[in-house]
């Protein structure tokens, strides 16, 4: 299974802004390069990510070829409740993995 | 004008001639000629990409496997005490085959002979992380290579390969990396060449590699034929480096350009 690192601060105040921070494992091939012989490498990408705060869509992205391997992907929102953070990345050849992180609101 | 050239242009004999080796209070890893950005990215471990590796590695730490089912845990027991300090004494010497081996060897070794499994090659997706893995057990701890005194001769084939000019180009490691690290090429800061984050993961190949890749680029870039993973003139100039680096801090897993 690939790695994948999240950053999601563990405390928050309420309405305090958060800075989120995802990194997966992947190798992002572009689906343009040839090999020595001349094949096409086949594309391999990882092609959407969401974030889930509480079950509520606050974050997505659709990916494309030409974004580099092992994407980090950060974004910003407002802390409003204690929960969990669940993020999403799908892509090619049947990619599919999740994370989760859980913060505590006071 | 004349005069003033004429000053330049012998101070540029003389420095070539001379071939200075970095005085040790001047050496300066190469993650201190990164703009701020990629040194922070080397910093926090839930940025640092290279940190993906040292967690497939943590897994394979404690996977058995070879014929004889035992995981390097079996071993060598909480990597966080054992493998603390290690990497920052490769290349080392080994006694068995009477020569220096580096990381990757020496994990190959431990697999081959204790665990009876099938050696990892060079710039495999499970070298890379086992070796990000030890290495990483060694964060900030000064690099000790080269104290043992049965490694003196490789050190010095190292140093010799190190100042040796070959390929079509005719350079030598000496001319860019003691002769000219404060000056740029193509852009790109030249450094020291002092390898204190290896494995590292550089921004340019997308992925982590080794030194040994690193080693065979620079090689290929002089225009010369590069040695095969694994020869022993590629240990060798490892061996060199890392001594020249001796007392610096280990960064691995490091970020590059």
């Amino acid at each position: 299974m690939p790695s994948a690192l999240i950053n999601v601060p563990a405390k928050a105040k309420r309405g305090d802004v958060i800075e989120i921070k995802t990194l997966m494992s992947h190798i992002m091939e572009t689906g343009f390069r040839h090999t020595a012989t001349g094949e096409v490498i086949p594309r391999d990408i990882i092609t959407s990510f969401t974030c889930r705060y509480n079950g509520n869509e606050i974050f997505r992205a659709d990916l494309f070829p030409a974004i580099a391997a092992n994407p980090f992907i950060t974004f910003f929102t407002t802390a409003t409740a204690s929960g969990k953070f669940e993020f999403e990345w799908i892509g090619d050849n049947g990619f599919s993995e999740t994370a989760s992180a859980s913060i505590t609101v006071e | 004008m004349r005069f003033a050239g004429l000053i330049v242009l012998s101070v540029l004999l003389i420095t070539d001639a001379v071939g200075a080796e970095i005085p040790p209070a001047e050496r300066r890893s190469g993650a201190s000629f990164m703009t701020p950005d990629t040194r922070a990215m080397q910093d926090d471990g839930t940025i640092n990409p290279g940190m993906l590796w040292v967690l497939d590695g943590e897994k394979l730490w404690a996977r058995k496997t070879g014929v004889a089912d035992k995981a390097c845990a079996d071993c060598h027991n909480d990597p966080r005490t054992s493998m603390k300090g290690v990497a920052a004494h490769y290349p080392a010497f080994d006694k068995a085959l009477g020569r220096p081996v580096d990381l990757e060897q020496r994990i190959n070794l431990c697999r081959v002979n204790q665990q009876k499994a099938t050696p990892l090659a060079y710039e495999s997706r499970d070298m890379l992380a086992l070796t990000a893995f030890v290495a990483q057990q060694s964060r900030g701890v000064a690099i000790e290579t080269g104290s043992d005194p049965q490694l003196a001769p490789f050190i010095a084939k190292g140093r010799e390969l190190f100042m040796q000019r070959q390929g079509q180009l005719n350079l030598g490691c000496t001319n860019c990396h003691d002769d000219n690290w404060d000056k740029r090429l193509a852009g790109s800061a030249i450094t020291q060449g002092h390898p204190t984050g290896y494995p590292l993961y550089r921004l340019e190949w997308q992925s982590l590699g080794s030194l040994q890749r690193r080693l065979r680029a620079c090689i290929t870039g002089i225009r010369a034929q590069a040695y095969d993973f694994g020869a022993p003139e590629l240990v060798e100039l490892e061996l060199y480096l890392m001594s020249r680096a001796k007392g610096m801090p280990l960064e691995a897993p490091a970020i590059r350009p």
